[in-house]
Formats: structure tokens, C-alpha cells, sequence
């Protein structure tokens, strides 16, 4: 077990180190960079811009200032925003409330439909209900998630009149079921692709296990259907489940990307694209290192809790 | 069921791009023609059919317009990456060993990342134009495909056919090319329509978040970036090149689903 740990955790440190070589060469080998950004102040002289790059570093050979935020990062220094000159790791965690609060809840979300649709699906294989949620997925695989946020402000908030359109909370009125009203409807939304796949996923996963001999048995035993499928069928069919996952991490950050951006929503995804277009090296770096190791570690849980769950697999 | 289903997508597909491509020079207003008195016309409410943008501009020119540019960056950007994918999992599967490791790793390491995250800091550091976010795009939906060809050669190298082959002293090359990847093809095909759909979707992510394709040149995911603001005004700005593209997309994915069932019944979890 320790041995696997360590294992993995040098492979993912390897890992993170060529994410931030390349992240950090494809940032600066860019013409333009945030010295355009004191281009157009009138008075700039190519003295001023040469000092100014001086000053930030940005002057010395690619290889020196990536070693040197090599070693800042490694004690912990992420750097500081080209912005407002706040601590990038700061920045960072002022957006990470945010974005775990709508992943968290999509994840809930997801799982508990999924399952349940995926369940469902395989119990009534090839029913009216199972060939619906088999279509049904198709499409919400096809849906551009933000079309589809669009659609919900269109039909929910201007429409229907039942639910904001956007932001984390009403300003000067933040209480709890305030904060709730707004989380529905962009989780809801982040969560429709991992739920058609979770379901999908989760029907295989079923009809592998109900024809198992230990099914049978249990039905034998006289238990009620409930019985069998809730405590002998579901708990086996979840395993492989957990690694599903740890993979699907990156497609639901993506996911919540493109959702915070159509809900005006605080969190990372908005700080990400800021930060891109005002050429915020340190920040984007930082969310892209912070991204990785998330996924990195999603992955790493994932497999470790398969075994607690699962004694039969054992961890090389 | 998804007999059906698949020629449903077929059918929608051959209609879309027969639209695209013969649609705009039939219409009585070009795509760029810009008409300030009919300005957010709602659809079926005067001259223009499906309505008018902000700027008066004919919203059916510019979707069929937009088809040819998101049809396009799709097909081009799916060869693209099944060139790069089938390159690689063909040499990673048939020489396996220490460079079957590495280039595998490398496709884990790839799949790893958001690939919005990738696709957006790629497409902001490159002037984008159609070309480029194409490429861009291609280059960053390979894995898949490489991950398929790689366990399908691994596992077709070992057969009797391939062994014959080898011994009557063929060189890898012809083994390859001429025996292992005709062999494969039927999951390729499959792959490679499934990526369309997703070249397609990425597409309409990145022009949406204004890092795509660049107006006036309208992509079915760029006219979707100012539609937003005109939700309330004008929803059919934002809802009808949405549902272009969800329908184009459920098509491609009917197709592959189907092709899927057809070509390789082993295979039943669906992407």
C-alpha cells in the first residue's frame, strides 16, 4: 500500500513537472505578454518598457525564470498576480470556495441521478424508460453545456420567473436559502454530462453484475428484489464506478469553466479566463499547476479507495 | 432502435451539409449584409425568415453560413487528429517495449488536463483564425483515438496472420501498413465519427468564450457569444445556433453509436 502510494506520487510529480515546463514555455514564448499591457500608456518610452520588463523579470532567458519559479513553488511562493500584485495562491483560494461548492454539488448530484437512471436502465433492460434514458443520454452528451445553461436562464429565470440568472448570491441579502436559490440551476447544468455518463456507465456495470452467481443465490435465499438489488447488486456494481470518478475530474472542470462563465459564477473557471486575457502568466500558471495536481489526486484517490472498497484488488 | 437512430443521423447529417453548401447562394440576403432598419426582427415576423441579429444581419444566412465553418473545423480537425492518433498508436502497439510505455504515458499525461484549459491557452497565445483553431483543435483530441489503434494492433499483432506474415520476411512497414491497420479499421471509423462530434463541440466552446473563430466570420459557436447580452430581448439569437449544433452533434453521435453496434459487437459502454 505504501509502496504503491509512493509510487504513484512520483509518477504524478513527474507529471506536474512536465505540465509546468510546457504550461510555462507555451505562456512565454508568446510575442505580446503582458508588456502590452504598458504599451499603450502614453509617455512609454522603450527605455520605460525595457526597465519595466527588467523589473518583472521577464527579461532573462526562459530556463532562469522558469527555474526560478521552479524554486519559489517549491517553498511554497506561487508568485504574484501581474494584476493587483496579490499572492496568486490567495487569489486562488478566494475562487476555490466557489467552484468546489457548484463541483461538490453537481457530483451529488450526478452520482444519486446517475445511479438511479443507471439502475433503473439495467433492471428494466430494453423498457420503454430504458431505451428513453439511453437516447436522452445521447443528446445531453451532445449538448454544448453553456447552449444548455442558456436555455435554463432563458426558461427558469426570464421566462418562469423562478430562479436567478447568475451570481453566487444577492448582494447585501446573502443567507443560506439565498445561496441555495442560486446553486440550482448552474449545478443542475454542470451536471448533465457526468449524470448521462454516470448512468450510462452504471447500467453496464449493473447487467455485468445481475447475472452473477452470487444474484442468484441471494434470490434464492428468498430475499425481496429490493434486497438484492440495493445491498448485493448495487454495492458490487458501484466498484468500477470509483474509477469513472477520478477520471471524470477534468471534464467536469471544463464543465464548470464554460458553466461559471454563463452564470456569472466567483470561481475558478472566471478567474482562469481573466486572468488568460489580461496575460496574467503567474495566476494562469498557478491554475494550471492547481488544476493538475487536483486531477492528479482525484485519480490517486480514486484507485486507493477502490481497494478499501474492493479487498479482492490489491495495489502493486 | 439505434438502427434507426443511426440512419435518422445519417439523413440529418447529408441535409445540414447540403444546406451549408448550396443554402447561402438560394437566400435573398448574404450573410454579412448588414440592414439597420430590421434590426432583432423575431423569426417568421417579416423578411427574414428566422429573424435578424443585432445588426440586422439574416439570421438563416448566418446560421447555413456558420454550418460550413463549424462543419468544416470539425471534419478537418477529426482527420487531423485521427491522422496524429493512428500514427501513434500504431507504432506504440506494434513496437510496444520501452516506446509503447512512453508514448502511452504520454497520451495518460495529455488526457490528464481539462482540455479546455489546454485548448483556451493554445488558442490565446496563436492569432486565431480558422486554420490555426482547427489545428489546435485536432491536436488536442487525439488520446482517444490512439488509445483505440494501440490496443487493437497490440492485440492484432499476435495473431496467426500477422506471425505469417512475419515470417515470410515482410518488413514492418508493409506489416503495418498493409495487414495489421485494414484490420483495425472498423473501430477507427467508429472513433473518428465520434470525434467530428467533439471537434465540433470544442469548437463551439472556444468561439463562445471569444477565443475561436473571429467575427464578422460566423461559426455556430461564436454567434452564441453576444447572444447572451440579448437573452431577454431576443432569444432566438442565442437558442436557434444552440440547437444547430446539439442536433448536429446527437446526429454524429447516432451515427457512431450505430456504427459501433454494427462493425464491433464487443463493445458496449458507449464514450
Amino acid at each position: 500500500m505504501i509502496r504503491f502510494l509512493l509510487h504513484r506520487l512520483a509518477q504524478s510529480a513527474v507529471l506536474l513537472v512536465i505540465v509546468s515546463m510546457v504550461g510555462f514555455a507555451l505562456l512565454h514564448l508568446i510575442p505580446g505578454g503582458p508588456l502590452s499591457q504598458f504599451a499603450l500608456v502614453p509617455g512609454m518610452t522603450q527605455a520605460d518598457l525595457a526597465r519595466v520588463a527588467h523589473q518583472m523579470g521577464l527579461d532573462r532567458p526562459l530556463p532562469v525564470q522558469y527555474a526560478e519559479w521552479l524554486g519559489r513553488l517549491l517553498v511554497g511562493d506561487w508568485g504574484r498576480s501581474y494584476r493587483d500584485n496579490q499572492p496568486v495562491l490567495s487569489i486562488i483560494a478566494s475562487h476555490l470556495g466557489a467552484t468546489l461548492e457548484l463541483m461538490v454539488t453537481a457530483i451529488v448530484i450526478a452520482v444519486l441521478l446517475g445511479t438511479w437512471i443507471g439502475v433503473l436502465g439495467a433492471v428494466r433492460r430494453y423498457s420503454l424508460a430504458d431505451a428513453l434514458a439511453t437516447v436522452g443520454a445521447m443528446i445531453a452528451l451532445s449538448i454544448p453545456t453553456f447552449w444548455f445553461g442558456l436555455v435554463a436562464i432563458y426558461v427558469f429565470s426570464i421566462w418562469l420567473h423562478w430562479l436567478p440568472a447568475g451570481n453566487i448570491a444577492t448582494v447585501g441579502h446573502e443567507t443560506l436559502s439565498d445561496y441555495a436559490v442560486h446553486l440550482i440551476m448552474p449545478a443542475l447544468v454542470l451536471a448533465l454530462v457526468t449524470v448521462a455518463t454516470w448512468s450510462r456507465y452504471m447500467r453496464a456495470a449493473m447487467l455485468d453484475v445481475i447475472n452473477q452467481d452470487y444474484i442468484r443465490t441471494a434470490r434464492a435465499k428468498g430475499l425481496s428484489q429490493r434486497r438484492v438489488l440495493v445491498h448485493h447488486a448495487m454495492r458490487n456494481a458501484l466498484l468500477p464506478m470509483i474509477t469513472l470518478a477520478g477520471l471524470q475530474l477534468p471534464t467536469l472542470l471544463s464543465g464548470a469553466l464554460v458553466t461559471e462563465t454563463v452564470f456569472t459564477w466567483p470561481g475558478m473557471g472566471r478567474l482562469f479566463l481573466d486572468s488568460l486575457g489580461y496575460r496574467d502568466y503567474p495566476t494562469v500558471m498557478g491554475l494550471l499547476m492547481f488544476s493538475a495536481v487536483l486531477v492528479l489526486l482525484g485519480n490517486i484517490l480514486a484507485d486507493l479507495f477502490y481497494t478499501v472498497a474492493d479487498p479482492r484488488v490489491r495495489l502493486r | 432502435m439505434r438502427h434507426r437512430l443511426a440512419v435518422f443521423g445519417v439523413v440529418t447529417i447529408v441535409v445540414l451539409v447540403l444546406a451549408c453548401a448550396v443554402g447561402p447562394s438560394l437566400l435573398p440576403f448574404d450573410d454579412l449584409h448588414i440592414d439597420m432598419r430590421h434590426r432583432f426582427q423575431a423569426p417568421l415576423a417579416g423578411p427574414h425568415l428566422l429573424g435578424s441579429d443585432q445588426l440586422g444581419r439574416d439570421m438563416l444566412a448566418r446560421l447555413l453560413m456558420a454550418g460550413r465553418i463549424s462543419l468544416t473545423v470539425g471534419f478537418v480537425a477529426m482527420s487531423l487528429s485521427t491522422v496524429v492518433g493512428v500514427l501513434l498508436g500504431l507504432v506504440a502497439g506494434f513496437y510496444g517495449g520501452i516506446i509503447g510505455t512512453v508514448l502511452m504515458r504520454l497520451v495518460d499525461a495529455v488526457l490528464c488536463f481539462p482540455s479546455i484549459f489546454l485548448l483556451l491557452t493554445l488558442a490565446a497565445l496563436i492569432s486565431p483564425g480558422l486554420a490555426t483553431i482547427t489545428i489546435i483543435i485536432g491536436l488536442t483530441a487525439w488520446m482517444e483515438m490512439a488509445r483505440v489503434v494501440e490496443g487493437q494492433i497490440r492485440s492484432l499483432r499476435e495473431r496467426d496472420f500477422a506471425v505469417a506474415v512475419i515470417a515470410m520476411g515482410a518488413p514492418d512497414r508493409y506489416l503495418m501498413l498493409h495487414e495489421l491497420l485494414p484490420n483495425a479499421l472498423a473501430p477507427i471509423v467508429v472513433a473518428a465519427t465520434l470525434n467530428v462530434a467533439q471537434a465540433m463541440l470544442l469548437e463551439a466552446y472556444v468561439s463562445y468564450l471569444g477565443y475561436g473563430i473571429q467575427p464578422p466570420t460566423p461559426s455556430w459557436g461564436n454567434m452564441l457569444n453576444n447572444a447572451q447580452e440579448y437573452l431577454t430581448s431576443a432569444p432566438w439569437l442565442a437558442l436557434l445556433p444552440g440547437a444547430l449544433i446539439t442536433l448536429t452533434v446527437s446526429a454524429l453521435n447516432f451515427i457512431g453509436d450505430g456504427l459501433r453496434d454494427a462493425l464491433d459487437p464487443r463493445m458496449d459502454l458507449p464514450t
